[in-house]
């Protein structure tokens, strides 16, 4: 197993948050795992993406033109890295904010509307977390079980987040197996 | 073997520091540090350390003149503008003989340049940025766990050698996040009976940098250049990567960009090239003795975050016996995997 995966959207979608619940929930796993940020000037707002990897074995290029899965939460993140995804690799796509179709027929394509299933469950800000349920379901990178267990880490301090996070996770997994 | 937790390499930096009873921090913010000063300002006050932000970065390097002047372990960090600004403070440290640790997260330049990484810093880490016959024990990490090993080897060879010492990161290492084995670590930090420590009991220390007269001056200058002799004869570092016998090309790099070249030897390995790898990891002493035997090697690719500053320590070193070319890129960007990948197989032609 050898996942290179970019997630990517707006500033304050909480991308760089699901890359890190990856790389933790691989790392319970006992995977070799690294997480980094594209980092620019900003201090809020603009475009976010991070890299996470999970494998068997060791890593070494931290970055990756060409990843295995990526995860956009808007248009122009689909815009920048649709055509980066490796062959037969997979793309999620947060179909609220994205209004156009993917042009790729070679990549597994995951449309979910994240961002109305989060509203739906009361909180927009969980569209994160949904697209995340989704990406695990469909590709299997770290168990789903995992990721669960690591909400009382995340959320320490704001424990009363945990129950509408899970739910999303929950909602986002749910959604793909119905697909 | 401890328990492994995911650390920010910047953070790493912080918490190495701390671990190696370093209880002294001053410095100044900036891009694509500042993760370091801010886990340390938490930091500081629970283990009953100082934190302070001072003005600039040159009252910050004085500062650290001042605190190893009392013979406690003390850093500062900065990215490349701001380790600039720090040289003549370097210069003062290194004519003084004071152990401490100086940490440069690079950026690009020249001048205020722009956030992302580079490696362009090379040259004024290990041929001396400030002024004077002087030399700075300068560690490259590669993953955040070496960070926290180079971060606390560099505090003991501070102290060993009585010399200032670099730690030369770039922002890519600043920003990644990688899990770390912190250990059972125990710092052994000796006496240091040359310390300004209040004098009582005991004949007057001096610590200086001034020497008037000439003669004393250079006698000054021969010691260190012995101290030096010293320090390369022991303390080279370096990392050999697939380089056995067989091996007909060799790639060297260090810090972020060895990563990105592991990754482009092992695609060249697995096209049936004969592709290998050292990785300095002291860049001064330049690992000398690594390059003793060229072996089988037909060429070597010299592969930098810059346009090409070690390729020259390389050049030397391998003195005309078997061609050295470079690739590098500049100005925030870094040779892609990819790239690295089509200058090896370009070695064979």
């Amino acid at each position: 197993m050898h996942e290179e995966l970019i997630i990517a959207g707006f500033g304050g979608q909480g991308v760089l948050l699901i890359g890190q619940m990856i790389a933790y929930a691989g790392l319970a796993e006992n995977k070799h795992v690294l997480w980094m940020p594209a980092y620019g000037p900003e201090t809020r707002g603009g475009f976010a993406n991070c890299t996470v990897m999970v494998s068997d074995k060791e890593l070494y290029s931290p970055v990756t033109t060409s990843p295995s899965s990526v995860i956009v939460m808007n248009l122009p993140s689909l815009d920048k890295f649709e055509r980066s995804v490796e062959e037969g690799g997979l793309i999620v796509v947060n179909k609220s904010l994205v209004n156009r179709e993917v042009f790729r027929g070679d990549i597994d394509k995951v449309v979910v509307p994240a961002t109305e299933i989060a509203t739906e469950l009361g909180n927009v800000k969980a569209a994160n977390m949904v697209a995340l349920g989704a990406y695990i379901e469909r590709r299997k990178t770290v168990k789903f079980e995992t990721l669960i267990n690591l909400l009382p880490k995340i959320f320490k301090g704001k424990e009363k987040l945990i129950p509408l996070n899970e739910k999303a996770l929950i909602q986002g997994a749910e959604f793909v197996k119905n697909l | 073997m401890g328990e492994k937790v995911l650390m920010k390499g910047n953070e790493a930096i912080g918490e190495a520091a701390v671990s190696a009873g370093c209880r002294h921090f001053f410095g100044y913010p900036i891009t694509p540090q500042s993760e370091l000063p801010a886990y340390l300002a938490k930091k500081m006050p629970l283990v009953g350390g100082v934190f302070l932000q001072a003005e600039s970065e040159i009252s910050a390097i004085n500062m650290v003149y001042g605190a190893a002047c009392a013979g406690v372990r003390v850093m500062t960090s900065s990215s490349s503008p701001g380790v600039s600004l720090k040289q003549e403070g370097i210069s003062y440290l290194a004519g003084a003989e004071l152990p401490v640790l100086v940490c440069n997260v690079q950026r690009a330049g020249p001048g205020l340049g722009t956030i992302q990484p580079s490696q362009a810093d090379y040259f004024q880490a290990v041929k001396g940025g400030g002024h004077g016959d002087y030399r700075l024990i300068t560690l490259s990490p590669s993953s955040v766990q070496e960070i926290i090993d180079l971060i606390r080897l560099g505090f003991d060879l501070a102290d060993k050698y009585k010399t200032p010492a670099m730690f030369l990161a770039d922002g890519m290492l600043g920003q990644l996040m990688e899990p770390v084995d912190l250990g059972e670590y125990k710092s052994e930090i000796k006496e240091k009976p040359w310390a300004l420590s209040g004098c009582e009991g005991r004949a007057k220390n001096t610590v200086t940098s001034i020497w008037i007269n000439p003669e004393e001056m250079e006698r000054h200058n021969i010691h260190l250049q012995e101290k030096y002799a010293e320090i390369k004869k022991n303390e080279q570092r370096w990392e050999n990567f697939h380089f056995d016998d067989e091996a007909e090309f060799l790639v060297v790099a260090h810090g972020s960009m060895a990563r990105i070249a592991k990754s482009a030897v092992i695609k060249a390995r697995e096209e049936g090239i004969k592709a290998s790898l050292i990785r300095p990891i002291t860049l001064w002493p330049f690992p000398e003795n690594a390059f003793s035997s060229l072996k089988s090697l037909k060429k070597i690719l010299v592969v930098e975050m810059n346009m090409g500053q070690m390729v020259e320590d390389v050049r030397l070193v391998v003195n005309g016996r078997i061609p050295v070319e470079f690739f590098g890129r500049a100005g925030g960007m870094f040779p892609t995997v990819e790239q690295t990948l089509g200058k090896i197989r370009g070695l064979i032609k």
